[in-house]
């Protein structure tokens, strides 16, 4: 027997015994399983078709003021559901069912795009602190600190206001902004770790230049906790987004339906007519909580210490 | 000519607010073409700073690396950052313990065996590719094709090691440090990763530095051995020497701790008693006095100077007598 072929059966075996499941996989094997995932991408999926497919389901065009002379502000008067209106009307006689329908792309786009900017933001002053360390480290983390240290919704309130002109883009980059430091810091802190691990000092010994020590073995290892938390974030982009419309900082033209501004307009009719104020807020509430089901369970998924 | 001359390597932790540490303490040995230096000890005693040290891997800030690194007419410690990362990988390669951590889990095998390629060969990723083949055959692995495709969490802890060590001698650098390149295996795949350093260093002639805690290793594949305690050489013989008549009483208590096949049966293994957490500094004293079962007065009085004995070094004041 030369010892070959004795280290080629040796390696066999244990290649055998090593049947690898890479964390992909067995995160989504145990998210398949999850009720909680599952409830969760249920609704975001029914959330995204709704939201794209919305121009063909809504019955009306959400703008027209079709049901206007049932409309009738001295009596407090809106119109009633009625037959090719299911949910009735709102104060300017425009059909409710369209407005919700056609809503969610407001809010779909809002909340997409503010967490994507709010991620690129994080992203690159994240990689800036964690890669470059020293006094950039400093600067950044303390400008973040500053940041998270004002309440998110009272920072976006403020930053919307700062824009003359408020409208729906106005609220993206209100929105954007408020997230950025979370991502930043969450991102510096695993990049942290990762400068610290024995890949990256094999990497060094091996004399990989600094660029791709940071883009190839630094930043893709720290990925996952900041991609758990832009599902997380998600939710709170679409609420605080939300919140400013409500608050009137978001798009002042009321003819392109939006949820919080939706719920902003019923608000003084709660009293006579609360079903304008729960059908938004339901949507707000059920679309939110579905990223966060989904967020959160992918996030339990990734956890190598869940692994089994 | 040696190839390494490490002369005085001393390494300082520094800390604001703290006595700094010395961790490495004027070490001093050289390594010579296709020749295996070993570097023993336990746990704490300096053994990996001092390669890391050599490496130039030692972060700058709160650390103070004194004394002179000569690689073949190059005084290493003083290149600078970006000369040092020229170097690394090409002329000296280094093989870690942990080989599943020391492997980037995202990229892909054949990706981390072409970067060296790439980076110090300058060779296109096609070229590269075809030169990572054949560098994961020549390590052993079988199948190298499919493997390069694979992710390190796919491969079995052996294959890791020989992935590691293919990157290591993937642009055939005149030195290999290898620190504890078998620690983390079993023990089969442990004898064919040092089987496998010993032919590769043999067919190269690639110097290699072995960092250990395992005699066992040492006997297997080193031609010189340093016995390292507190951060300073306190034996150095040859293998053969070494083995045979160990003088220090710390080598003399590390030979003796290890289980032996043809002992009489009932008979005890001798540990050295404490830890390294007794350690006394080595300024005015010897730092194994503690622990040392030879211990004398001078001992706790006397730093032990290193003497050149016929065929070793020595640094102790009353040495293990040779039992003819």
């Amino acid at each position: 027997m030369t010892i070959t072929s004795r280290k080629a059966r040796i390696d066999k075996l244990a290649e055998n015994g090593d049947a690898g499941v890479s964390l992909v996989a067995s995160a989504w094997r145990r998210l398949r399983r999850s009720p909680v995932f599952l409830v969760g991408a249920a609704i975001i999926v029914a959330f995204v078709l709704i939201a794209l497919l919305s121009p063909l389901l809504a019955p009306h065009d959400p703008s027209a003021t079709l049901l206007l002379d049932q409309v009738s502000k001295a009596q407090n008067k809106i119109p009633d559901p009625q037959p090719g209106y299911p949910l009735g009307g709102d104060d300017q006689g425009r059909d409710f069912l369209s407005r919700l329908l056609i809503g969610s792309q407001q809010t779909l786009m809002v909340g997409v795009l503010a967490t994507l900017f709010g991620l690129a933001g994080g992203l690159v002053l994240g990689t800036l602190a964690g890669a470059l360390s020293g006094w950039v480290d400093t600067v950044v983390m303390r400008i973040v600190d500053v940041m998270l240290s004002i309440p998110s919704i009272l920072l976006a309130v403020s930053i919307a206001a700062l824009f003359v002109h408020p409208n729906q883009y106005t609220v993206i980059v209100a929105v954007a902004i408020v997230q950025i430091p979370v991502f930043a810091r969450l991102l510096r802190g695993s990049m942290l770790a990762q400068r610290a691990s024995d890949h990256v000092l094999a990497a060094r010994a091996l004399g990989v230049k600094p660029g791709a020590i940071v883009f190839r073995h630094m930043l893709p290892n720290s990925l996952s906790p900041v991609i758990v938390q832009a599902t997380i974030v998600l939710a709170t982009s679409i609420i605080d987004a939300a919140a400013l419309s409500f608050l009137g900082l978001g798009n002042p033209d009321d003819s392109v339906p939006e949820w919080g501004s939706m719920l902003g307009r019923s608000q003084g009719l709660l009293d006579s007519h609360p079903e304008l104020s729960f059908w938004p807020a339901c949507c707000i509430i059920v679309v939110a909580l579905g990223f966060t089901l989904c967020g959160e369970s992918l996030r339990d998924a990734l956890d190598p210490k869940n692994r089994r | 000519m040696a190839l390494l001359e490490v002369r005085d390597l001393t390494v300082q932790f520094r800390r604001r607010g703290e006595e700094p540490f010395t961790a490495v303490d004027g070490v001093s040995f050289d390594v010579d073409p296709g020749q295996t230096i070993g570097l023993v000890g336990e746990s704490g005693c300096g053994k990996s700073v001092t390669s890391l040290a050599i490496m130039g891997l030692l972060p700058r800030k709160g650390n103070q690396v004194t004394g002179s690194v000569r690689f073949e007419d190059t005084e290493l410690l003083s290149l600078s950052q970006s000369q040092m990362r020229d170097r690394r990988g090409r002329d000296l390669g280094m093989v870690f313990q942990d080989p599943l951590s020391s492997l980037n889990p995202v990229v892909s095998i054949g990706l981390q065996v072409t970067e060296v390629l790439e980076r110090h060969r300058g060779m296109a990723r096609k070229a590269a590719m075809v030169e990572a083949t054949e560098l994961l055959d020549k390590v052993g692995i079988p199948d190298p094709g499919r493997r390069l495709s694979e992710y390190p969490h796919q491969l079995s802890g052996g294959m890791r090691q020989r992935a590691l060590i293919a990157m290591a001698l993937a642009c055939r650098p005149r030195l290999l440090i290898a620190d504890e390149p078998t620690t983390a295996l079993d023990v089969t795949i442990q004898a064919q990763i040092l089987a496998l350093l010993k032919e590769l260093v043999t067919d190269t002639g690639t110097a290699l530095i072995m960092i250990t805690h395992d005699l066992g290793v040492v006997a297997g594949l080193c031609d010189e051995v340093n016995v390292l305690y507190g951060g300073r050489v306190v034996e150095r013989a040859a293998r053969h020497e070494l083995f045979a008549e160990p003088r220090h009483p710390y080598t003399h208590g590390l030979l003796a701790s290890i289980p032996r096949l043809d002992a009489p049966r009932g008979e005890k293994l001798v540990p050295i008693k404490g830890s390294v957490a007794d350690n006394i500094p080595w300024d005015g004293a010897c730092a194994f006095a503690p622990r040392c079962p030879n211990a004398l007065d001078t001992c706790t009085q006397v730093t032990p100077e290193q003497e050149s004995l016929a065929n070793r070094l020595l640094r102790c004041h009353n040495p293990v007598e040779v039992t003819a």
